[in-house]
């Protein structure tokens, strides 16, 4: 464990499905390459070719945890962007000027990146969006996935496992015959075997502990995928602008370590939400846990508690050291409740995420535990008798 | 869809208070008999459903702003 305190896990924190802290190799990385990869990649003299080196070192790193060749992959300036070039892209190379296929199939538990890119395709590439339900622990039925995909369809896009709930989706159990893949992996990468069936595979760097501003897209080679910015050599011809070549390195370095330990992490973590999801339930009534009981992520789980103000919640839960993120209506921007939880059927307000650093100890969990029971204790004073 | 027993016009409230207010006042029906609650929170859509289910009553479905209810215990 680190022992400077700079990247050991902060106290109380549990929201690393937001984003993880820095992860130790990653920090070591990025300084390191911040010295011995400032210079251009494109240049041909020598520390240029050291720039080069590092980026293509760091690409091979990441191809090999996600399963893709290292030509596939690229770095993007964020895992949003790597969803909108993935998605646009690969819309692009299907249809000419508003011809070919028309249909986006989506899942309707995708990351708002994914339905926000399927949203702005019909707008401007007059595309319609077909939204396949999921059960209600969230995850999608691989027979009505694949019922969705027929020679109408652009792209299909479905995640590796949800960001909101942790339930793992059966990608590779989806038959899209011809039609792309899109598989949104930011919240599994790192943490959890990833599918093998996509075309296209997105991730985001700081979710598994690598630094912002780093987000990768992976094309198979057999993919055709045409740019819908304006002409740009770098990046590959996929991702605009010069490359952040230290933040790709510490990313890879971030995933690799993350990769190494993941069966580890995951044991433990599984044991902890596990526990929390038996826990919350005797500790409190009228809770409803959300998400699939085994086919889930190892460091995430979701409850709602009834009556209770999921922004009271996060704020006093806050106030009192514990950071947790909410998908209840009254704490997002639009003041809509989350789309994942309402296409689940779930309870939207009250509603609870925890999601777990790679240390999170038992002794941590209980503390978070008792401060949710008297949290939501003290918000229901008055409704005892519902 | 014919409106029940009793009707809770719950419209400007944000959830959790029209839940709050359907389970302070469904045991104002008899067993058997339907409660609508009249919300405009987008969160209620998926919230009426989810307090039935979760406190065994029966969720009729919705007819714009108005989710119907009937008290099964």
């Amino acid at each position: 464990m680190n022992t400077r305190g700079v990247s050991a896990s902060p106290p109380g924190y549990f929201d690393t499905a937001s984003t993880e802290p820095l992860h130790p190799a990653a920090r070591e990385v990025l300084l390191a390459a911040a010295d011995e990869g400032w210079a251009d990649p494109a240049r041909l003299y020598g520390a240029a070719r050291r720039a080069r080196m590092l980026l293509d070192n760091a690409r091979e790193i990441v191809a090999a945890v996600i399963g893709a060749r290292p030509d596939e992959v690229t770095f993007t300036g964020s895992g949003t962007q790597a969803i909108q070039l993935g998605m646009l892209g690969t819309a692009a190379g299907r249809r000419r000027q508003g011809d070919g296929p028309r249909v986006v199939a989506v899942s309707a538990v995708e990351h708002s990146a994914v339905l926000q890119t399927a949203a702005h395709l019909e707008r401007h590439d007059g595309t319609t969006t077909r939204e396949v339900g999921v059960g209600p622990d969230g995850r999608v039925d691989p027979a009505a996935f694949t019922k969705a995909i027929d020679d109408d369809t652009v792209l299909a896009c479905l995640q590796a496992a949800n960001h909101e709930v942790g339930t793992v989706q059966p990608v590779d159990e989806i038959e899209t015959g011809d039609v792309p893949l899109l598989v949104d992996a930011a919240q599994a990468a790192g943490r959890a075997p990833l599918p093998r069936s996509w075309s296209v595979l997105t991730a985001s760097a700081h979710k598994w502990g690598g630094p912002a501003g780093v987000g990768v897209l992976a094309v198979r080679r057999n993919v055709r995928w045409r740019s819908p910015l304006p002409d740009d050599e770098r990046g590959g011809g996929r991702a605009p602008g010069f490359e952040n070549v230290p933040g790709a390195l510490a990313a890879a370095a971030a995933l690799s370590a993350r990769w190494e330990e993941a069966e580890a992490v995951a044991a433990r973590q599984r044991e902890l939400v596990d526990h929390i999801r038996a826990r919350v339930p005797e500790l409190l009534d009228d809770v409803d846990v959300v998400g699939h009981p085994t086919l889930r992520l190892p460091h995430l789980v979701t409850f709602s508690c009834l009556y209770v103000d999921g922004e009271a919640l996060v704020t006093e839960l806050d106030r009192a050291g514990f950071a947790i993120s909410s998908g209840s209506s009254c704490t997002s921007s639009t003041l809509r409740p989350s789309h994942v939880l309402a296409a689940m059927g779930a309870l939207t307000h009250g509603n609870v995420r925890v999601s777990l650093t790679r240390d999170a100890t038992r002794v941590d969990v209980d503390r978070l535990l008792a401060a949710v029971v008297d949290v939501v204790t003290r918000l229901r004073a008055g409704l005892e008798a519902l | 869809m014919s409106e029940g027993a009793l009707v809770l016009d719950c419209r400007g409230q944000r959830c959790p208070l029209p839940i709050i207010e359907l389970a302070k006042r469904i045991g104002d029906v008899e067993v058997g008999q339907t409660v609508t609650v009249l919300a405009d929170d987008p969160a209620a859509a998926s919230d009426v459903p989810a307090w039935c289910r979760m406190r065994g009553h029966e969720y009729l479905g919705a007819d714009g702003d108005a989710y119907a209810v009937r008290r099964l215990r």
